[in-house]
């Protein structure tokens, strides 16, 4: 009885926790400028193939084959997961036993998975610790990114210890006590023989230790998680459903110009009739004027690089960094959420994304080859938030850098980027012979 | 040798005039109409066009730039007047069909114009190429290239942006060399440095040009020739070769330009 009340207890601290700190990231994402989401079908289609499927992380298909094999192993183990609490709600044993042949699959999956997992995780670390990959190295990854890449991996390792403790513990209890087993287990089964010396009661105790260890484990990860750039866990899958399913050479149409733009073309033309004086602001300057999908994507982004590893701005030592621009937007956002919460959408701390986060030497060294959206394994799109702080830059500053300003001018004035005149557009027509 | 025939390009006004509409707009872009060597390119696709007996007609002073990088600058005011000065213009003429040897106003035309009430059938040279191969109606391609190494560099607004990386691989295929490709092709392609507006301001600080990091990719095949299938990576590579002192031995090619030579036009 005891046990159950300490199990609700912290069960309803877990779930009060993580409700507060998902309240906090509703409210910022009312700050962020609305979007709608169409093409249910292929979006769900879309998540199929890119979240469930994996197939963008297989582009790297060493790394890719490990972190799919985490992935599917998670979705397994989290069903063993889910019968964890019904049992501490309950005082039940492995509940999900009753159904039979099918949980005995479920769980040596998940036991083999376990194991799977942590070589995974131990590869994953040592490359971290002590591997030079350039790809997780850059200005952005300050000391804390490190720390906070490893304390992520560290919790997965343990959790898995803990999930194949608990599973080797329980086989070992219940033959001992000459129960029956439920479930299948090929790995801990394994393991159990190299503990066979202990007594009943140690087994027993063990077991306890390792099921706590292993559930108030997920508690905390759980709510560890959306301080972490580890939030991807949660966020990766919704958020690779709402990303940009478009081509990725089309850019999003700004409706809000499109209006002025008809009207100086054809003044006379009556473009709705509603009396908004109110001029709206163009672009992107501070975190709140990203989209709703943009701030879903810096949330997601588990700052693993592959876009930064591509770029070809990057590459060559500029100082652009698409995964800087994802983490600065979510840190931007921490910083002044708290502020648009209390103070609503005026509230200004004197501070803004554009120039104390991103500088204006970063946004005009992207060449819009999209190799960072193509690259991201969760659909997470780089070049729309660079895009739009651009246009910030130039439809709200008129700071473009000067060939840019001379190529407006030379499109506005005679229709091309440089100063022909449109009656010279045939000059090429002239003198085409057919060789014979 | 003096059966040289003048080819006359149709402009779209004048075919209208005499009440005819043609099958297809070969929209020729900012790019193809003024940039020195494109028009090289422009010249070999009009040839193969005459070649193949396409009914089409380019719009002349009456085309005006797409506003591609206009709006990859950001400057989104400009690119949307652009967009629908040239749908109105197009829609007028009742234009159906494009072809376009610019992967940038391919992917203009096709993905952004219809926000503006410009909806088109878009192809890119590379497919239009690729269809008539197939259709057999380019066949008897010489061996003029059958000692050279071709390699071939991805646009990315043909590839990345617009999935298509078969098409002009495939004529390349069909004609007779030996092709090749660099370590980044295809959707990991890296890019020639010149897209967003890049083309036409400073590079920022870094320790190297895209452009020189790319033509030494392509070196490094061991090609000797780069063939390309867009305007602004073919400056790119083409600075890029001057800037190795490799010009002499290795050559940049459109596709469209090495698909007229192997035709002898």
């Amino acid at each position: 009885m005891a046990k159950q009340l300490i199990f609700i207890t912290a069960l309803l601290v877990t779930l009060a926790v993580f409700a507060f700190t998902m309240r906090k990231y509703l409210l910022y994402f009312r700050f962020t400028k609305s979007l709608k989401l169409d093409r249910f079908s292929q979006r769900f289609y879309e998540t199929f193939n890119v979240a469930i499927a994996q197939t963008k992380i297989f582009r790297q298909p060493v790394m890719g084959f490990l972190h799919a094999m985490v992935f599917w192993g998670f979705i397994v183990i989290l069903i063993g997961s889910i019968e964890m609490v019904i049992d501490g709600i309950f005082r039940t044993e492995r509940v999900f036993g009753l159904a039979g042949i099918a949980y005995d699959i479920v769980i040596a999956t998940g036991d083999i998975f376990a194991l799977i997992i942590a070589f995974a995780i131990l590869v994953f670390l040592f490359r971290r610790l002590f591997m030079h990959v350039k790809r997780f190295y850059g200005t952005e990854m300050k000391p804390v990114s490190k720390a906070d890449a490893n304390m992520a991996l560290s919790f997965i390792l343990l959790l898995m210890l803990t999930l194949l403790g608990m599973n080797t513990f329980y086989y070992l209890d219940a033959q001992l006590a000459g129960h029956e087993i439920a479930g299948v287990y090929p790995v801990s089964q394994f393991i159990a023989g190299l503990f066979g010396q202990l007594t009943q009661n140690q087994v027993h105790i063990l077991h306890e230790i390792n099921w706590w260890g292993h559930i108030l484990l997920i508690f905390a990860f759980a709510n560890v998680l959306p301080y972490s750039k580890h939030f991807h866990v949660f966020m990766s899958v919704p958020n690779v459903f709402v990303s940009r399913i478009d081509p990725l050479g089309k850019i999003e149409t700004m409706e809000s110009i499109k209006k002025e733009v008809m009207l100086m073309l054809n003044p006379s033309a009556s473009v709705g009739n509603d009396n908004q004086s109110e001029i709206p602001k163009f672009g992107v300057s501070d975190a709140n004027d990203v989209s709703w999908v943009n701030y879903m994507n810096a949330l997601s982004c588990t700052e693993c690089g592959r876009c930064t590893a591509v770029c070809p701005a990057n590459i060559t030592g500029k100082l652009l960094s698409p995964r800087k621009i994802m983490m600065d937007v979510r840190a931007r956002m921490k910083e002044k959420g708290p502020g648009l919460v209390k103070e609503g959408i005026g509230f200004s701390d004197g501070r803004s994304l554009l120039g104390d986060y991103i500088s204006e030497e970063e946004l005009w060294a992207c060449t819009m080859c999209n190799a960072c959206a193509q690259e991201c394994p969760v659909n997470i799109n780089q070049p729309s938030i660079i895009l739009d702080m651009r246009r910030y830059l130039v439809l709200e500053k008129s700071s473009a850098p000067a060939g840019l300003n001379t190529v407006f001018t030379n499109i506005e004035n005679n229709g091309a980027p440089w100063q022909f005149s449109p009656q010279d557009r045939l000059n090429w027509t002239e003198e085409i012979f057919m060789n014979g | 040798m003096e059966n040289k025939i003048k080819i006359e390009v149709p402009v779209m006004a004048d075919v209208f005039a005499g009440g005819r509409k043609p099958e297809w707009l070969f929209w020729v872009g900012s790019a193809g109409a003024f940039d020195d060597r494109y028009k090289k390119v422009t010249r070999a696709f009009v040839k193969l066009l005459t070649y193949l007996e396409i009914d089409y007609a380019v719009l002349g002073s009456e085309e005006s730039d797409s506003g591609d990088v206009a709006r990859r600058a950001g400057n989104e005011m400009l690119f949307q007047m652009q967009a629908m000065t040239n749908s109105e213009v197009m829609n007028a003429y009742g234009i159906k069909k494009i072809v376009t040897c610019c992967p940038h106003d391919f992917n203009t035309l096709k993905n952004e114009y219809p926000d503006f009430g410009g909806y088109y059938e878009v192809w890119h040279h590379s497919q239009f190429l690729d269809k008539m191969i197939d259709e057999g109606k380019l066949n008897h391609v010489s061996n003029i290239f059958e000692k050279n190494t071709i390699v071939f560099h991805d646009p990315c607004y043909l590839g990345r942006a617009n999935k298509e990386y078969d098409a002009p691989r495939s004529v390349l295929d069909h004609i007779p060399s030996v092709i090749i490709e660099m370590p980044r092709n295809r959707s990991f392609g890296l890019c020639c440095g010149a897209g967003g507006g890049q083309m036409f301001k400073e590079a920022e600080k870094g320790n190297k040009e895209v452009f020189i990091e790319r033509t030494e990719e392509a070196l490094a095949t061991g090609a000797d020739i780069i063939a390309t299938a867009c305007p602004f990576c073919m400056v790119m590579m083409t600075d890029g070769l001057k800037y190795k002192n490799r010009e002499d031995d290795v050559k940049n090619y459109d596709i469209a330009e090495l698909l007229c030579m192997g035709l002898g036009l």
